[in-house]
């Protein structure tokens, strides 16, 4: 198992130099077409072939791979810190409290989002670089995707207030925020670490779907998104196994940060 | 003796139920929606119009080949010198889908029915072109003349759209004239179409057409799942096919993949010139120069957009008419050159400035602007990546925003909140005037700056002039010589940047005869009424 971990982290951290050092090692500009060479299979010049408009895959995998490995996790976090405010927070007080925190939760997940998404990208200045239109289409997800985990903690912090070691706790004068921050939201930990561990291919998922509205990331900038949007055409990976990359490098990379963390967890 | 007959009478029996039981000839091909609507009078969208085309019957129907009117319900007609009236006379003994007689009221009641401010029909809306109320007159059972209050220039083609409905029929509009009539319909899933048993066309031979015993029309939105259907052989024909799917399937069934040349439908790209836009002075400015609209046109590299984008089946676009049009095309002019440094020169001739790579106006502004265009098109989504390539190879920065289809049209007819936009113009019909809409300055269609109160420029307001002349003329000449010079001024201004005309691609099973697609709507099944199955060949 130990070396498994290690594996997870070492790949990890291969990534994180790539993407960082990203610039080095991509063959040509994420942006730069080739127009002689559009759906080009792989070669010694472009190790991953290049898309429909003749861009070097590789490069714009390990642009696209910086993008949502920084803000995909941001927004996962964001949403996670949310939820785990507004849930533990309702579980913990209860009574009206969680009944109003919880009706305004169920409102948020009611809500038409794909029509609120639209006026929202409506409102939004066209001249914006491809660079601030991720950074808010990640924000916004982080602002919105808070409501449904936030559901699971506040049920969790309802169990663990009516749990022997919480009444253990206040038996020993423990009360109010320090109780809160002392007993319970330490003990919610896994269920926002399994909250967050979800987010993050969700809103990597989300914002390749958000690109169909204009709202993804803007040309040219890659992201795992707008990669994965290659897939859409039923016999893209028939004759063109390469593309299928992005997927792959997700699930890899999603599955190595559930294999290094959950020993940190456990040891925590 | 006795057991040999009854078996010869058992086999005879058998074989003679074998051979009715034998299902008809059925077509089946998909449409992209349900159809909105079966009357043909209210026809507007893509899946109602191909319904219309099979079932309705027609004064006179627009050969797709041979671009030239030919005799349908009516024998023969004709256009009075003013052109406000038509009169026809009418085919004997043709019966509707119903049995009941065709005749001329039946043509007044269309008529009228169409003309009804209350219905909206949008067939009607060519004829509305001016004050006043239609009238006809029934000189006979099979003759009539329709008067209209002002001339209607291209009247007669008009009545390829016009489906004619009974007026005495109890099943109104289900009564139909063409070779199916709609037999069932299961909403979401298919429609089937039937053999219109009254049907008048006959072949050489005296056969009774259509060939075909049936069509089934299944609704299927996605494309990719289209394809699969007809590699499987579980539909015959896609009326059209993108570049990408017609490419693939070249490669796996070069036999039914069909490319009948370039289209009538375009696509370009134009930049917003509405004086109370809230777009910066500064680059109203630079919109409104006619330099800086030919030096963008001179930096996109059009062949590379129709071989990249369009893997070559598209041609770079010249002006407002395709050469598919090949009545109304301008011949003399060719498509603009790809050439960066013409381009920087113009640029340069406007006080433009290159400065690090970066280009900049003579009052210092860094040249940036955003393009506009509806999310969910790859194509043109492609199109704007490339330009904005071809675009920072001059020093402008060009932002691409996709925005869902509602959106982008609120912006361009409401708010006028952008400042270029890129999008298709699809175009059905050959005569200009059609596009009369799009061309007159005081127009809500003339995209780069809408409803006019008089003409911005002197070039729009000769576009006003020459487009009002050959829509009151019936001169030919005459009418071809104001669309030549209205190509030729929209060439040169470049109020919109034509960028592609398309190639009209579709596929075709080996299964289906007589087919012979063509560039104009409905690309493969025009002559749905010869069309055969392979069965039917063999067994003719």
């Amino acid at each position: 198992m130990k070396s498994i971990r290690v594996a997870a982290i070492l790949f990890l951290a291969t990534l994180a130099l790539a993407c960082v050092f990203a610039g080095r090692f991509a063959p040509a500009s994420y942006a730069e077409q080739f127009r002689d060479l559009p759906d080009a299979a792989c070669t010694r010049t472009h190790p991953l072939g290049t898309d429909d408009l003749g861009r070097d895959r590789l490069a714009r995998l390990l642009y696209g791979t910086r993008v949502s490995l920084i803000l995909a996790p941001t927004a996962a976090l964001l949403a996670t810190l949310l939820a785990g405010l507004v849930g533990a927070s309702a579980g913990f007080f209860g009574g009206r409290v969680e009944s109003c925190v919880m009706a305004i939760t169920d409102l948020v997940l009611a809500m038409p989002w794909f029509f609120l998404l639209i006026t929202i990208r409506a409102l939004m200045p066209l001249n914006v670089a491809p660079l601030t239109s991720v950074t808010i289409t990640f924000a916004m997800l982080g602002c919105l995707g808070w409501a449904g985990a936030a559901r699971v903690v506040c049920a969790d912090a309802r169990t663990l207030c009516r749990s022997d070691m919480v009444l253990l706790a206040r038996a020993c004068g423990t009360s109010g925020l320090r109780l809160l921050w002392r007993h319970i939201l330490p003990n919610l930990r896994p269920v926002l670490y399994a909250q967050f561990w979800i987010s993050v291919p969700i809103f990597i998922l989300t914002e390749a779907n958000l690109g169909m509205l204009g709202l993804g990331v803007a040309e040219p900038l890659p992201s795992w998104g707008s990669l994965l949007r290659e897939l859409e055409s039923y016999s893209a990976g028939s004759s063109q196994p390469w593309v299928f990359a992005p997927l792959l490098l997700l699930i890899i990379t999603v599955s190595c940060f559930q294999l290094a963390v959950r020993k940190e967890e456990i040891r925590a | 003796m006795r057991n040999r007959l009854l078996i010869s009478a058992v086999l005879g029996l058998g074989l003679f139920q074998l051979a009715y039981a034998q299902p008809g000839s059925q077509l089946r091909f998909c449409l992209g929606s349900q159809p909105k609507t079966f009357n043909p009078l209210l026809v507007a969208d893509d899946a109602s119009d191909t319904v219309r085309y099979l079932t309705g019957g027609v004064l006179m129907r627009l050969n797709r080949k041979t671009q030239q009117l030919e005799p349908e319900l009516a024998t023969s007609w004709k256009v009075s010198a003013t052109g406000k009236s038509i009169s026809f006379v009418l085919r004997d003994n043709v019966r509707f889908s119903d049995g009941t007689p065709f005749s001329a009221d039946d043509v007044d009641y269309t008529m009228q029915s169409l003309m009804d401010p209350a219905l909206h029909s949008p067939s009607g809306d060519a004829f509305r072109v001016g004050e006043g109320k239609m009238t006809t007159q029934v000189t006979a059972k099979n003759k009539i003349t329709l008067n209209f209050p002002v001339p209607i220039v291209g009247l007669d083609k008009l009545f390829d759209q016009v489906a004619i409905v009974s007026a005495h029929s109890a099943q109104k509009e289900a009564a139909v004239l063409g070779p199916y009539y709609l037999a069932e319909n299961k909403s979401g899933s298919y429609l089937l179409l039937k053999r219109n048993p009254y049907y008048w066309k006959h072949d050489g031979s005296g056969r009774q057409l259509p060939y075909i015993d049936s069509i089934r029309l299944d609704i299927q939105q996605n494309r990719d799942i289209e394809m699969l259907r007809l590699t499987r052989g579980e539909i015959e024909l896609i009326n059209t096919l993108d570049p990408d799917n017609y490419d693939k399937l070249r490669e796996r069934a070069p036999q039914m993949a069909v490319d009948a040349g370039v289209g009538l439908d375009s696509e370009q790209m134009w930049f917003n010139q509405v004086a109370s836009a809230p777009v910066p002075a500064y680059k109203k400015a630079w919109f409104a120069s006619t330099r800086f609209r030919q030096a963008i046109s001179q930096s996109i590299n059009r062949d590379d957009l129709a071989r990249v984008v369009f893997r070559g089946h598209a041609h770079p676009a010249v002006s407002w008419v395709s050469p598919a049009n090949k009545v109304w095309f301008n011949d003399k002019l060719q498509p603009h050159r790809f050439d960066p440094k013409a381009a920087l020169s113009l640029m340069r001739e406007d006080g433009f400035q290159l400065q690090n790579g970066t280009l900049h106006d003579r009052e210092g502004h860094a040249v940036e602007f955003s393009i506009i265009t509806n999310a969910g098109n790859k194509s043109r989504e492609k199109m704007a990546t490339m330009i904005q390539q071809d675009l920072a190879q001059i020093g402008i920065r060009l932002n691409i925003v996709t925005l869902d289809f509602p959106s982008l049209i609120e912006r361009i007819t409401r708010t006028f909140n952008y400042e270029a936009c890129l999008l298709g113009l699809v175009n059905d019909d050959l005569d200009p005037n059609s596009q009369m809409n799009v061309w007159a300055s005081s127009s809500e269609n003339h995209q780069w700056n809408p409803s006019e109160k008089t003409p911005a420029t002197a070039w729009e307001a000769e576009i006003d002039r020459l487009m009002r002349a050959q829509a009151t003329t019936f001169d030919f000449k005459k009418r071809k010589q104001a669309v030549d010079r209205v190509q030729q001024i929209v060439w040169e201004q470049e109020p919109f940047i034509y960028l592609v005309n398309k190639e009209v691609l579709s596929a075709v099973s080996p299964n289906v005869h007589n087919a012979s697609p063509v560039a104009l709507r409905p690309q493969v099944y025009w002559n749905i009424d010869r069309l055969m199955l392979g069965t039917q060949v063999a067994g003719k």
